[in-house]
């Protein structure tokens, strides 16, 4: 099992590394493990892992966030969070990184993880415990992971989920402009993309690079972030108004009733716990 | 010791006059008991059963118990592409796979068991607003569903009546704009007067926009904010009702419509070309508020029952009135009426041949 072993090593390491911080442009050097017994990892945006090497997949490549303000959907209009400096994924968790992470964490495994960190649909679209598909599936986002399980596998990478203020300050961004939320034609679009959302979601090289040089924000997956306790800025305005899931009254106290891609993804949010696993549900990590 | 039992009596005075007020809360503070809150009394439920659903335009057979059971009521919401015109393939988000979706009918007093399941192949939740419904959010707040999900709820029919359902997830706009809409009907308990056939017809308009890269067409927000369809039509898609998907009827035969809107926004100026409803059951209630009406109008968001006699053979049109709609935007249904003709009733004396005869 020495395959294995180096991973776990890496794990460990990682755990107490600083992972790397890029800025958004330009091509992404990987943070070198020392232990490492395998060859040096290819690029993530190679295009290519191939089965023997699903610890590549384990380095991902992370985007520096500039300050940024987020107006939040269910605030006063006007009212403005200031979001810190932060490290983003550059695209959310694949397939090949999860597989990775499994098989140095095997209690993470879909038969044996606890069932009260993940429900039944747990890695459900994996042929095996083990065996998470072809090359390209390896590629796809991964899905099926509650966000107790997202939360594991961004420690072990000593790092975290991105907040809801953070994930939706990047969100806003089309791809030439950081803040779109005014631009109609941008909103309308998002809609358009999350309808049109395949099945199987494809490769996260395919997704929309935006301006912040983040990729795959709306047309891959739903994707986790942490939860709304641990936002204490926005905790007041992340949970929404009682109404707001499921009502004709969640436009009131809404700071933006036309911006219908947000409304979506709140709703979204409101149905799942931290052990809810969908289908079209991945995450991606911050710092 | 004189003012002590001075604030007693007052006291006490104070309290009997509270206990003896019937619309008072206070009651539960000088008593300690849970004051009495006058309920309606609720039919006894015999047995179980599991509801007959209908597509559009078929309605489930009339109830014929005498008395208020256990309904068991499973419903799929599914979002899948179809067909909304020529040329025009939309996303829909349906409650069964069809739009409008299917048909309940119940009886006055009975426990309706409600189960919501939504695909695992969804992208967002869904959940049921049913305006039948006594309670909170007429049941979306019981049973917001993440696809893979299902609710389940149950309430009380207790009140009779024609009513729309739809999903009520934010933004509600465009779960209704998307096709989440049909229609439950809680028959009196004494039923309705015997007809010879009944259909099911929901108007409803979409806002349709193409999608990126030739992608199936999608929510215009902008023109649902706007107010201004692309499409206005009868039982989900132009064309639903027309050609060889008209209804059928004979000469003799008395018609019953259940009319419904979805909206989301326009209000239906319903009429039947070549027809006059008897009766009109306006907005769906359980009394007949107009004889012999030629338009009658369905709220966004609400129904009318509309009865008549067919008595001419040859095509009745439904249309909304508000023109533009029918002859635009898809707002046209037929029913072929066959039998021997009754010239008596209308002929043609002189003039052009009547189209169709």
């Amino acid at each position: 099992m020495y395959r294995f072993a180096p991973l776990a090593g890496a794990a460990l390491l990682l755990a107490h590394a600083t992972p790397v911080a890029l800025e958004s442009s330009g091509p992404a050097p990987l943070a070198a493990v020392a232990g490492s017994a395998a060859s040096p990892p290819a690029l993530p945006d190679s295009g290519t892992v191939s089965l023997a090497e699903p610890e590549a997949a384990a380095f991902a490549t992370m985007v520096r966030i500039p300050a940024t303000r987020y107006r939040p959907l269910y605030a006063s209009p006007g009212t403005e969070i200031v979001v810190a400096p932060f490290r983003l994924d550059r695209d959310p968790v694949t397939r090949g990184q999860y597989l990775a992470f499994v098989r140095a964490n095997p209690r993470w495994r879909r038969d044996r993880v606890d069932t009260r960190a993940a429900d039944a649909g747990y890695l459900a679209e994996w042929r095996t415990s083990d065996d998470a598909g072809t090359a390209t599936d390896l590629r796809r986002p991964v899905t099926g992971v509650s966000r107790t399980a997202a939360e594991a596998y961004c420690a072990v990478r000593g790092t975290r989920l991105p907040s809801l203020s953070e994930w939706e300050a990047v969100a806003a961004a089309s791809a030439v402009a950081r803040d779109a939320t005014g631009d109609p034609e941008f909103v309308q679009t998002l809609l358009s993309r999350y309808a049109h959302r395949t099945d199987p979601v494809p490769p996260v090289e395919r997704g929309t690079r935006n301006a912040y040089g983040i990729r795959g924000m709306h047309d891959l997956v739903w994707e986790w972030v942490a939860a709304p306790h641990i936002d204490h800025a926005a905790h007041s305005h992340e949970t929404g108004t009682e109404h707001g899931a499921y009502c004709a009254s969640a436009a009131v106290g809404a700071s933006n009733a036309a911006n219908y891609p947000a409304f979506l993804r709140f709703a979204v949010r409101s149905g799942l716990t931290d052990r809810s696993t969908m289908g079209t549900l991945g995450f991606r990590c911050a710092a | 010791m004189m003012s002590v039992s001075r604030n007693l009596a007052i006291a006490a005075v104070a309290a009997a006059s509270l206990a003896g007020s019937t619309a008072c809360m206070s009651a539960e503070a000088a008593s300690g008991e849970t004051p009495a809150v006058p309920v309606r009394s609720l039919p006894e439920i015999r047995g179980e059963e599991r509801a007959v659903l209908t597509s559009a335009p078929d309605v489930p057979p009339p109830i014929t118990r005498d008395y208020a059971t256990r309904v068991v009521v499973e419903l799929e919401t599914v979002e899948k592409v179809m067909r909304l015109a020529d040329g025009v393939d939309y996303t829909f988000w349906t409650f069964g796979g069809t739009v409008p979706g299917q048909f309940i009918r119940v009886r006055e007093g009975d426990l309706v068991e409600f189960h919501l399941t939504n695909s695992r192949h969804s992208m967002v939740p869904h959940n049921i607003d049913l305006h039948a419904v006594t309670g909170p959010g007429g049941g979306a707040a019981a049973t917001l569903t993440i696809p893979g999900g299902e609710s389940v709820f149950t309430f009380r029919a207790i009140n009779p009546g024609l009513y729309v359902y739809h999903c009520a997830v934010s933004p509600v706009p465009m779960h209704i704009g998307n096709g989440m809409y049909g229609m439950i009907l809680v028959e009196p308990a004494e039923g309705l007067p015997k007809v010879d056939r009944e259909f099911y017809v929901m108007q409803s308009e979409f806002y349709a926009r193409p999608g990126e890269n030739g992608g199936a067409h999608t929510l215009d927000m902008e023109r649902g904010a706007a107010e201004q369809p692309t499409h206005v039509v009868f039982n989900g898609a132009v064309g639903a009702l027309t050609g060889a998907n008209a209804l059928e009827a004979n000469v003799g035969e008395s018609i019953r419509l259940f009319v419904g809107n979805g909206g989301p926004n326009l209000v239906s100026s319903f009429h039947v070309i070549g027809e006059i409803f008897d009766h009109v059951y306006g907005e769906g209630g359980t009394m007949i508020s107009q004889r012999n009406v030629q338009t009658t109008l369905i709220p966004a968001g609400g129904s009318a029952i509309v009865e008549f006699r067919a008595e001419k053979a040859g095509d009745l049109v439904l249309v909304d009135h508000s023109i533009f709609r029918a002859f635009n935007k898809g707002a046209l249904g037929t029913i072929t009426v066959t039998g021997d003709d009754n010239p008596e009733l209308f002929a043609q004396l002189k003039g052009l041949p009547m189209a169709g005869h």
